[in-house]
């Protein structure tokens, strides 16, 4: 395989050794959830919550050729992931934590009812549990496929964290690429602490929209990670392999 | 996925030339019949004959034909309805049914938006922080409003107002009319997606009622970052969507030019909207829509308006903040999950809403 970034040829195998980046440049792939959880928690420990929980269809969402239940199944099988987001109780260094995962493979990792709704079950669970919540995101937005549903996911995340704010919950942020869209407007700028990985692509408006609305070329790492740090919307930049040290550090923290 | 508010071809004067009297592509006819009120009467002043007879009929037709048309409107032809250029945005609302408006301005951190208008009032007799997006009638006032798209400072002063409003206990009316965020490198910058974020977080739990009217077009998290609230009305004609049509039309079938079909699959008229349980009032518009009869509309506003604050203010603050987190917590839910279980919002319930909202609008102006 070819490192998009650096444009080396590499071994598959090396560089799933070395976490899914690239050995040369840093170049950190995108990953789907199931590999996410792997690199995150100790092994065996990710219990997860409301597994079945799937995709209906409110809107009967038709658009020429193109139907969403179509698009369910096709991405159902390309992702071996039944939603764009798995959560679940796990260890990370031996915390206790309430996880969510977002699988970009799954219709972009778009935010639906179901994503709102098991970040919502996360949050309650987190509270119920007082365990600290994390949640990695990598989403394309919002799903266009459910209209206002998929909007209104926006609101009921952020009025759940709202909640979780009152509990005096922690709730860290790891940001991958990309996130953008309805899933940055909400839950995913609202971290008590917030994490990016290196390079990913992280805005509101996506570049080609805002390259197309007002016609200038768009400066060099615009809406990185690293523009967002400058800019201040992110605490720090983690390498993928510091990702569990990192985290185990800060829960300890925040402990009471 | 969701493309935020792709903006290309959505000024609000496309499918409108400047010169035909603002009538949209489907109105050919009522054009037509309003061409021959002139030409009888122009025809009657100068040769002194009597066409009243005729022109009453024409009238008449003319208004069976806009009856006709407007309750049968496609979604797309909806959209471009709450485009308009004539339709009244939100300085009618403040002048005609806003009393003693004081503008508060600034978000005491970067600027002031022009986009969103924020400030004290009184509807009705009641003291409110109106929240509002504008788009600015003239040119100059539309490039100052940056066409109704907010930037982070507009969402951030947004907060700050509502902030003052719930330490003061007076309640908040917001009205939504934008094509979405704006997306610029500036509003990136200053963070679009954290402001509104931190919108939607917030007003979940303010301390005072929230009423939110969708007076024309709700485009998005641009719009949900001041809709957040205790009830979420919208005009007959106004649309609300995950994206605009356009943008869905551009992402699926990489060609903008479809977005008719976009707009029919994405449900975003208030009837759909209403059906899916997702607002909780239809305000209806005069015949022709809410540009043919300014007034009308605004009074019926006002008294949606007034009506639902005088609900929201007998209900106890914890209830109230309770209500509000159940009901933006529980959407979707009866239509994804329990759409077996639960039954949907049928038209009976649709009707008894618009009722409501209805009863026979005055053409007086709701302020003199």
């Amino acid at each position: 395989m070819r490192c998009p970034a650096c444009e080396h040829m590499l071994y598959k195998r090396t560089v799933e050794k070395n976490l899914t980046v690239c050995p040369e440049c840093t170049h950190h792939f995108r990953i789907g959830a199931a590999t996410r959880i792997s690199y995150l928690v100790d092994d065996g420990s990710f219990q997860q919550i409301l597994e079945d929980l799937t995709a209906s269809d409110p809107l009967g969402f038709k658009f020429r050729g193109t139907t969403y239940k179509q698009r369910i199944k096709d991405d159902e099988k390309k992702s071996g992931s039944k939603e764009a987001m798995q959560i679940g109780k796990a260890f990370i260094k031996g915390r206790g934590v309430v996880l969510g995962v977002m699988e970009p493979n799954f219709l972009m990792g778009s935010m639906g009812y179901v994503v709102g709704e098991k970040l919502c079950a996360a949050v309650d669970k987190a509270i119920e549990e007082s365990l600290p919540l994390v949640v990695v995101s990598c989403s394309g937005g919002a799903r266009m496929h459910e209209g206002v549903v998929s909007l209104g996911q926006m609101a009921k995340t952020s009025a759940a964290l709202a909640k979780f704010d009152e509990a005096r919950g922690l709730f860290i942020s790891v940001l991958t690429d990309p996130t953008t869209g309805g899933v940055t407007a909400s839950f995913a700028m609202l971290g008590d602490i917030t994490i990016a990985e290196p390079g990913a692509l992280i805005g509101f408006a996506g570049p080609r929209t805002i390259a197309e609305t007002i016609k200038v070329e768009l400066p060099e790492g615009f809406q990185t990670a690293e523009f967002m740090l400058e800019h201040g919307f992110v605490d720090m930049i983690v390498h993928r392999k510091d990702l569990r040290s990192e985290i185990a550090r800060l829960i300890d923290y925040c402990q009471k | 996925m969701a493309e935020w508010g792709t903006l290309t071809g959505k000024m609000p004067s496309q499918n409108i030339s400047p010169n035909n009297g603002g009538y949209l592509d489907f109105e050919q006819k009522v054009a037509e019949l309003d061409d021959q009120v002139k030409e009888l009467r122009g025809l009657g002043s100068t040769k002194g004959i009597d066409y009243s007879a005729e022109i009453r009929r024409l009238q008449r037709e003319r208004v069976a034909e806009l009856k006709r048309i407007y309750s049968n409107l496609t979604a797309w032809q909806t959209v471009q309805v709450a485009r308009h250029p004539d339709r009244p945005l939100l300085s009618d609302y403040l002048n005609l049914m806003v009393k003693g408006f004081r503008e508060l301005r600034g978000d005491r951190c970067f600027g002031d938006d022009r986009s969103i208008v924020t400030g004290l009032g009184r509807i009705g007799r009641e003291k409110v922080m109106v929240i509002g997006q504008n788009k600015g009638k003239t040119t100059k006032e539309k490039v100052d409003c940056n066409f109704g798209c907010p930037n982070p400072e507009g969402y951030r002063k947004a907060l700050a107002k509502m902030k003052f409003a719930e330490k003061f206990g007076i309640p908040i009316v917001t009205f939504v009319d934008t094509p979405g965020a704006y997306p610029g490198i500036g509003a990136e910058e200053r963070g679009q997606a954290q402001a509104i974020a931190v919108n939607l977080m917030e007003m979940s739990r303010i301390r005072v009622p929230i009423v939110s009217i969708c007076i024309g077009e709700g485009g998005s998290g641009g719009a949900l970052g001041i809709s957040v609230g205790d009830r979420l009305a919208m005009l007959q004609f106004a649309y609300y969507s995950v994206i605009s049509p356009e943008g869905c039309a551009a992402i699926l079938w990489r060609d903008g030019s479809q977005a008719a079909d976009a707009a029919q699959a994405l449900k975003l008229t208030s009837t759909d909207l209403l059906k899916l349980g997702l607002i909780d009032a239809v305000i209806p518009e005069p015949v022709g829509g809410a540009h043919r009869n300014v007034h009308d509309v605004v009074h019926s506003v006002e008294r949606y308006t007034v009506k639902t604050l005088a609900d929201l203010k007998r209900t106890k603050m914890e209830n109230l903040l309770e209500n509000r987190y159940k009901k933006w917590r529980s959407l979707g839910t009866s239509v994804t999950i329990g759409a077996r279980g639960k039954p949907r919002p049928t038209k009976a319930r649709i009707k008894a809403v618009a009722k409501v909202a209805s009863t026979k609008a005055r053409p007086t102006p709701a302020k003199v």
